[in-house]
């Protein structure tokens, strides 16, 4: 079991639930007390390594309340210990504070959720796409983007052999 | 006619003698992106050697190369470089098309993967497998010589006949109705 007590000194008891199945232990908690229960992860409990940040698209999933989950993925180097920390972003509203500040891997990896989910992150220093083209208009991750696109892959002028 | 020509002259046509030189010394662009690189990086080595089939040396810039190797599968942000390497290439060039994503697009039938590098350049040559054989290569390299020296001319008239795209039309009838679901 993981040693959260500086979180609940810091949030309070109510702020935040933890889960565990078979040795994989979550903390959820709410979009707004996201960036002080990292910080606090960060500094009081020893979780220096983010490992990732990716979401989930709850859209046809039957009993989900929030369109779009946000995982962090983090690592206490020291112990060993991993924890994952989830919020919940719900349209219209898909901006989360970015974690940036606390871990410079963060940069990269909230780049890849705006590019494939479209949720933005406040205090990102260059949040742009980087998996697609910067053209591209869609978020491919998404439930309701099709598998093989929307005609983007094709979308390109040819090529025939007398003019090249 | 018995034309007393010593035994150091022969005769040829133009158009032959220069199929001959350039087939005997096509010299690949590995436009290399995915696994199928590996494969062709393991053709050029010792064991399969293409060097002995007149593939000297793959030079990286496309101004001194003959024969574009698309290896591996293409996605839609690599498609402009490779159709600028394409037109960077100087004459006389042809195009193969190495495995089954660059080939149609293989198993990644997705949003980000050009299905088929065909539907924008002009390919002559197309070789399957997943990756295919180094054997397999070779083959189809032998064959593009075959092909080079059966319909290949001195100054490339062959390729100004073939001014319509020859791959699958790119926006296919499933395509153009997901994009017509997509317009509000």
């Amino acid at each position: 079991m993981i040693d959260l007590s500086p979180v609940r000194e810091k949030l309070g008891p109510d702020a935040w639930t933890t889960s565990e199945f078979r040795g994989n232990f979550r903390l959820h908690v709410a979009a707004d007390k996201l960036a002080a229960c990292l910080a606090c992860l960060k500094d009081d409990c020893g979780f220096d390594m983010l490992v990732d940040i990716t979401a989930v698209d709850y859209l046809n999933y039957a009993g989900a309340r929030d369109r779009f989950g946000v995982v962090y993925a983090l690592l206490n180097t020291a112990s060993g210990q991993r924890i994952y920390v989830k919020t919940a972003v719900n349209e219209p509203d898909l901006r989360l504070p970015s974690v940036f500040p606390l871990w410079k891997g963060a940069d990269w990896m909230e780049r890849e959720v705006y590019d494939m989910f479209g949720i933005e992150f406040a205090g990102h220093p260059d949040l742009r796409r980087i998996l697609m083209p910067d053209e591209f208009t869609a978020f491919p991750l998404r439930k309701d983007y099709p598998l093989r696109g929307r005609g983007e892959r094709h979308n390109f002028p040819v090529i025939a052999r007398a003019e090249s | 006619m018995a034309l007393g020509l010593p035994e150091n002259i022969f005769l040829t046509r133009l158009d032959a003698a220069a199929n001959w030189a350039r087939t005997n010394s096509l010299w690949p662009m590995p436009f290399a992106t995915a696994c199928c690189g590996i494969e062709l990086m393991a053709t050029a080595a010792s064991r399969h050697d293409l060097a002995r089939f007149g593939a000297e040396v793959m030079r990286f810039s496309p101004r001194q190369c003959d024969l574009l190797i698309v290896a591996g599968r293409v996605v839609m942000k690599m498609l402009p470089v490779l159709q600028r390497i394409w037109l960077q290439m100087p004459e006389p060039k042809w195009c193969m098309s190495m495995g089954a994503c660059a080939c149609s697009g293989g198993v990644f039938d997705t949003y980000a993967v050009v299905q088929g590098v065909d539907r924008f350049i002009p390919v002559d040559m197309y070789v399957p497998g997943c990756p295919p054989r180094p054997e397999q290569l070779l083959k189809a390299f032998i064959d593009l010589q075959e092909k080079i020296r059966q319909t290949g001319t001195l100054n490339g008239r062959e390729f100004l006949e073939r001014t319509r795209p020859e791959g699958p039309r790119p926006l296919e009838p499933d395509e153009v109705r997901r994009i017509r679901e997509a317009l509000p």
